[in-house]
């Protein structure tokens, strides 16, 4: 069982941003997050789109920033669940609360900061009859493990850069890849659309453009798909598959935590402004995720209200302890892992 | 005059004829929001960027809309229930010469 102070729920600049602010408090913080990597949406969706409106920056790289609050926090040695998403909640006798991942990992901790921007990203399925009859039986969103697909025939869907890419790592690992989109332009990397391109030429993949498929046909597994062209003939071909892929990139979906009893309005958590704390003690939800009269949805009003929870979970983890904010300038950043920044002491010299 | 009147035909059917301001460098899913004509979090998701197809729209009336960027038709080539006449909604900047559009919200992208 992971113990910490603060779990924070949701990895994306609000989340990480509270692990600084807990960090001057020495309350220590632990994230999950369903993304396999740390910033969320800035990391996933658009790390290189500037932003302009966080203060102090008159123009930063989504991605950028995400470098820049780890850097911030790093001191304060955040531990991370990457790649799992938060499903279930449970509150202990001495008030404290158990979170556990859809991987089955535990984590404890007396304060719970839900920081889950929109939800956690979820793979978009295509609109086919079937589909969840074959899921795990031929079909799958996400490659886990490439080497399911070895000596296999697979069909990969998409236009995006895990289409490509994928298409190029299953190349060499798949009997047969075929490669389905409905342009005949791709929107990826440009080294990633040219490989494609060198793959087709040699004839390693098969790229059937512009195309879509239609229709899934098995029994217990995946056996055969139908494709269609998308042209005036409108063209259809049965083409039989091991696997088919579709990569239609992520979509966010509240999902579990919108079970776990909170007061849910316009599809956010509601929160007290006081210190956004939810209906439930100990619970808090901040950034994104969250709603309250006058709500923006901005990254700079979520590091405003990460700011206040955590003055509010440390008077609820430290009850007795007397505490004042202090500025940075004054007490300077104790990290976590002995390091120390402070303002350089002035140079007190006579003038002869 | 810098109000214009737009037809949105919402994800449940239901026709609303609304004013449309050209002053306030507005996107159609944005005038969908403020008037609250899909709840909040399943109509512009990516916020604005074309990341995301929450605002598709099937266009109705034969304006002389603005061509697709190349981001925008990239993601209606992801998106589901295309039609040809869909587009997204916040790639579509609210201009005089919208006065009297229709437009249909397309179902919520499960």
């Amino acid at each position: 069982m992971i113990k910490t102070d603060i779990l924070i729920i949701g990895a994306g600049p609000t989340g990480l941003f509270a692990v600084f602010e807990a960090g001057l408090l020495k309350l220590k913080c632990h994230l999950i997050d369903a993304l396999p990597q740390a910033g969320g949406q800035c990391a996933e969706i658009y790390p290189k789109k500037p932003i302009y409106d966080i203060p102090g920056f008159p123009e930063v790289l989504a991605g950028d920033l995400v470098d820049n609050l780890m850097e911030q926090i790093k001191s304060f040695q955040p531990g991370f669940t990457l790649g799992e998403r938060a499903e279930t909640i449970e509150k202990l006798e001495d008030g404290s609360f158990v979170v556990t991942t859809n991987k089955g990992t535990k984590h404890n901790a007396p304060v719970i900061a839900i920081a889950g921007g929109l939800g956690s990203f979820e793979p978009r399925k295509p609109l086919l009859d079937n589909l969840s009859k074959f899921e795990d039986r031929g079909i799958a969103y996400m490659i886990k493990d490439p080497e399911v697909y070895r000596d296999k025939k697979v069909v990969i869907a998409g236009g995006g850069d895990s289409a490509l890419d994928w298409s190029i790592f299953l190349a060499d690992v798949a009997s047969q890849v075929t490669l389905v989109h409905r342009r005949n332009e791709f929107r990826g990397a440009l080294d990633s659309v040219e490989k494609v391109q060198e793959l087709k030429n040699q004839g390693k993949l098969n790229l059937i453009t512009p195309a879509e498929i239609i229709a899934l046909n098995g029994d217990d597994k995946l056996e055969s798909v139908l494709i269609r062209k998308i042209s005036d003939a409108k063209e259809e071909m049965v083409l039989e598959v091991d696997d088919f892929i579709p990569l239609f990139g992520l979509s966010p979906k509240l999902g579990p935590i919108g079970d776990w009893g909170l007061e849910i309005e316009k599809n956010a958590i509601k929160v007290d402004t006081f210190d956004y704390q939810t209906n439930i003690p100990g619970i808090y939800a901040i950034g994104d995720v969250n709603t309250y009269p006058g709500k923006l949805k901005l990254i700079l009003c979520g590091f405003h209200e990460a700011t206040l929870m955590c003055q509010s979970a440390f008077q609820k983890i430290h009850p007795d302890k007397k505490y004042v904010m202090k500025y940075t300038t004054v007490g300077g950043v104790n990290g976590f892992d002995g390091t120390k920044k402070e303002a350089p002491k002035a140079v007190v010299k006579k003038i002869e | 005059m810098t109000d214009i009147k737009i037809t949105i035909i919402d994800r449940d059917g239901v026709s609303h004829e609304i004013d449309a301001p050209t002053d306030m460098n507005m996107n159609l899913m944005e005038v969908v929001r403020s008037y609250e004509l899909a709840p909040e979090g399943t109509i512009g998701i990516c916020g604005g960027m074309a990341m995301c197809a929450s605002c598709q729209c099937y266009v109705e009336s034969d304006h002389d809309l603005p061509e697709m960027s190349d981001d925008e038709e990239a993601m209606l080539s992801e998106a589901f229930n295309v039609r040809d006449n869909s587009r997204l909604g916040c790639q579509l900047h609210i201009s005089e010469d919208m006065d009297g559009l229709k437009v249909e919200l397309a179902p919520e992208d499960l």
